[in-house]
């Protein structure tokens, strides 16, 4: 028996096509072909008939004059002097915006809330739990509507604008701020600025090393404070002031010069901020819950108190629960973004696939060149998250 | 979501299309005709609270199904938005669009579309507040005006503008409806769009009596109906539906004279009523396919009286769509 046991087992002597391995290959390989096929046919099948039917195709008209205005334009643009490329820029720069810093107040929004739905405080874990649960359930094109009305009805008209001290308007064309004008000699203030920052770094690593060495915690805020706000505002004093405001005007009809901030961007970042921070904010609790008790238990019989337990034992933990989550929280709200039309927030889709498809009759370049572009941003985010995940996982030892 | 679906139905659909598809054999053989139409514009297409369709271009495509038909109900309105018109259109889910759409050389010779004539001469204004105090559209220097997108409108616009040296703020709104929303909370200073929209939506707004139509007409819109590129016939009919409305007019055969004329001795109304010639069957329709459209529908001038003028609300004056022998541009080729 066990001489036959130690024998290497021969191998099957089966034909090439009953080999599994093969086989699985070829499988794959006929499906794939048959998908390319598919693909190819519809493609070209498209184009044949769009020419018959004298639809024109092809992006002949990305360097064709727009004619048409937008309200919001990061970039120079002027309906007589710019194509429909640049008011394709100008909207995907209006999406990234609106999207990057609803990234940014629907997390902190999200975390406070989180973080707040699991205090101890009754008052405090009720109201962030019925903010969760409004929030959540009610759809995200309604919340716009109703911030844009309420930021439209709220606000005064513009000829009765609220005067703010300093030069702010605001008013229910939305909120101008002053421009600041930078004056020569502002380079000085900037190279401070910069000094600043890099002195800050640069003592936050020193802190650390000296803490790890004696046990030592040094100002760390205060330092930082002093170095960044500090330096630039005294290069500011010796240059003699180099920052000049445009400060808006009123004019016949508007409010002129300075920096505006439209009612349409603010309603969408609101919506788009709110909603999203109501599923951060289950995401972190569950991250949150995921820790085991035994850990801030162990923080705390170490005698950390329990602000520094959340921060330094409990979320870097929870993070690595909450991040993948987090990462369709960031894409879903760039997506959603896309809703803007409704309330005229000039964004890629508002322009691009709204004005430029309907100038142009080209649907499906436009509609193509759109879903390659909201693939690029998501994957692009998804990239970014995936890095820092990695970066958060636990090291395994 | 529902642009992306239709565009995914555009390519399947464009696939799948040969090249003269046979229209009028598949509106008889579904006994229906799908109308791409308004659908908030007062006066050309807007259901009632029963979701019965009123307005010019809805009159326009009941007669043309009591044309093709024999009944002018027979008809399926398509809400369609400025946006996705053309392609629901080119994509065959409407076999004609009737919804104030202005004809440019661009859309008929690039979208792969026919316009078959013109059913109202507009051109596009501004609406303001009264308390501007604003007399003339050159006084809107630095105006903020709102604007609905994807229309011609939109580029008149920033034409007029940029012609005459002024600046504009424009927020531009996917809906008529969003637009004139937010120009009535006092987002913007006026709205524009044609002249005819501006008094169906002045009647909209929370006071009209505040709000004043300023004179300048700023542009050329002619509207009129659509048909798909490549089925000549099809093209024909939709257009002979037309020119046969304004040729009642001219003739004086409406519904309420329709008898008189069919008993008529003079030949041109012989040949309208089908009682001459077979003017009908050249079309590929019956005799009386004239007849059915006066009988259900009316005539152009009766139509338009109803849906846009005196007897409607909006009390539009015809000016140019008056009859070319009666001091407007409105003209058809004779029947014959």
């Amino acid at each position: 028996m066990s001489s036959e046991l130690s024998a290497p087992p021969r191998p099957a002597q089966v034909v090439f096509y009953n080999d599994p391995k093969v086989r699985s290959v070829a499988y794959q390989l006929a499906l794939c072909a048959v998908v390319a096929f598919l693909v190819y046919g519809a493609a070209s099948n498209a184009i044949e008939n769009l020419a018959r039917a004298h639809i024109a195709s092809g992006f002949g008209f990305w360097n064709n004059t727009a004619g048409f205005d937008i309200s919001q334009t990061l970039i120079k643009y002027s309906a007589r002097g710019s194509t429909y490329g640049r008011a394709f820029w100008v909207g995907l720069l209006n999406t990234l915006l609106v999207a990057g810093v609803g990234i940014f107040f629907a997390t902190i929004i999200g975390f406070v809330i989180g973080i707040s739905r699991l205090s101890r405080n009754w008052l405090l874990a009720k109201v962030a739990g019925g903010y969760v649960e409004i929030i959540r359930n009610l759809p995200l094109l309604l919340q716009l509507l109703f911030w844009y009305n309420a930021v439209l009805k709220a606000l005064p008209d513009i000829r009765e604008s609220i005067a703010i001290s300093g030069g702010i308007f605001l008013n229910n064309r939305g909120l101008f701020l002053p421009q600041p004008i930078f004056k020569s000699g502002f380079g000085a203030v900037e190279i401070a600025l910069l000094a600043g920052i890099v002195g800050a770094v640069a003592f936050y690593i020193w802190a650390r090393k000296r803490q790890e060495r004696t046990g030592q915690q040094a100002p760390m805020l205060w330092v930082a404070l002093v170095l960044v706000m500090g330096l630039p505002l005294a290069a500011v004093g010796f240059t003699g002031f180099p920052l000049g405001f445009e400060f808006p005007q009123a004019g016949r009809f508007n409010i002129t010069g300075g920096v505006e901030i439209l009612p349409e961007f603010a309603a969408l970042l609101f919506g788009l901020s709110i909603y999203t921070a109501a599923f951060i904010a289950e995401v972190v609790r569950a991250g949150i819950l995921a820790v085991s008790r035994g850990q801030s238990e162990a923080a705390y019989s170490l005698g950390l108190r329990p602000g520094p337990t959340l921060r330094l034992v409990v979320v870097p933990q929870a993070m690595r629960v909450i991040i993948p989550p987090l990462t369709s929280q960031y894409l879903n709200l760039t997506k959603n973004s896309s809703l803007a039309v409704a309330i005229g927030y000039p964004d890629l889709v508002q322009v691009f696939t709204g004005t430029v498809l309907n100038q142009t009759g080209q649907a499906v370049e436009v509609v193509a060149v759109t879903m390659f572009v909201y693939l690029v941003i998501s994957l692009g985010t998804s990239l970014l998250m995936n890095i820092y995940n990695s970066r958060m996982a636990l090291a395994e030892r | 979501m529902k642009r992306f679906a239709t565009v995914l139905g555009l390519v399947v659909a464009v696939a799948a299309q040969s090249a003269s598809a046979q229209t009028l054999k598949a509106v008889k053989d579904r006994g229906m005709l799908n109308c791409g139409a308004n659908g908030t514009l007062a006066g050309f297409g807007l259901p009632d609270a029963q979701g019965k369709w009123t307005g010019l271009d809805v009159d326009f495509c009941r007669a043309l199904a009591a044309a093709i038909l024999n009944d002018a109900e027979k008809v399926k309105f398509v809400p369609l938005s400025t946006k996705d018109r053309f392609t629901a259109l080119q994509s065959g889910e409407v076999d004609v669009l009737a919804r104030n759409t202005t004809w440019t050389s661009s859309r008929d010779t690039s979208l792969g579309l026919n316009f078959v004539g013109v059913n109202y001469y507009d051109g596009q204004g501004f609406m303001v507040r009264m308390s501007l105090k604003v007399n003339s559209a050159l006084e809107l220097n630095g105006a903020a005006i709102c604007v609905q997108q994807g229309t011609t409108t939109e580029l008149n616009l920033a034409d007029y503008f940029g012609a005459a040296k002024m600046q504009l703020k424009t927020v531009t709104f996917a809906t008529a409806n969003e637009a004139v929303k937010a120009y009535d909370a006092g987002r913007c200073d006026a709205y524009t769009t044609d002249a005819s929209a501006l008094y169906a939506e002045k009647l909209r707004v929370a006071n009209p009596n505040e709000h004043v139509i300023l004179p300048e007409i700023i542009s050329k819109e002619p509207l009129g109906p659509v048909v798909r590129h490549g089925d000549d016939q099809w093209f024909d009919i939709v257009k002979w539906t037309l020119f046969a409305m304004i040729d009642a007019e001219e003739l004086n055969i409406s519904s309420k004279t329709l008898d008189e004329a069919l008993k008529s001795n003079n030949p041109e109304i012989k040949r309208f009523v089908g009682t001459e010639g077979n003017y009908g069957e050249q079309l590929g329709l019956s005799k009386d396919w004239a007849v059915r459209i006066i009988k259900l529908v009316g005539n152009y001038g009766e139509s338009f009286e109803r849906n846009v003028g005196q007897g409607s609300p909006l009390k539009i004056e015809r000016g140019l769509n008056k009859l070319w022998n009666k001091g407007g541009i409105q003209y058809a080729p004779p029947i014959r």
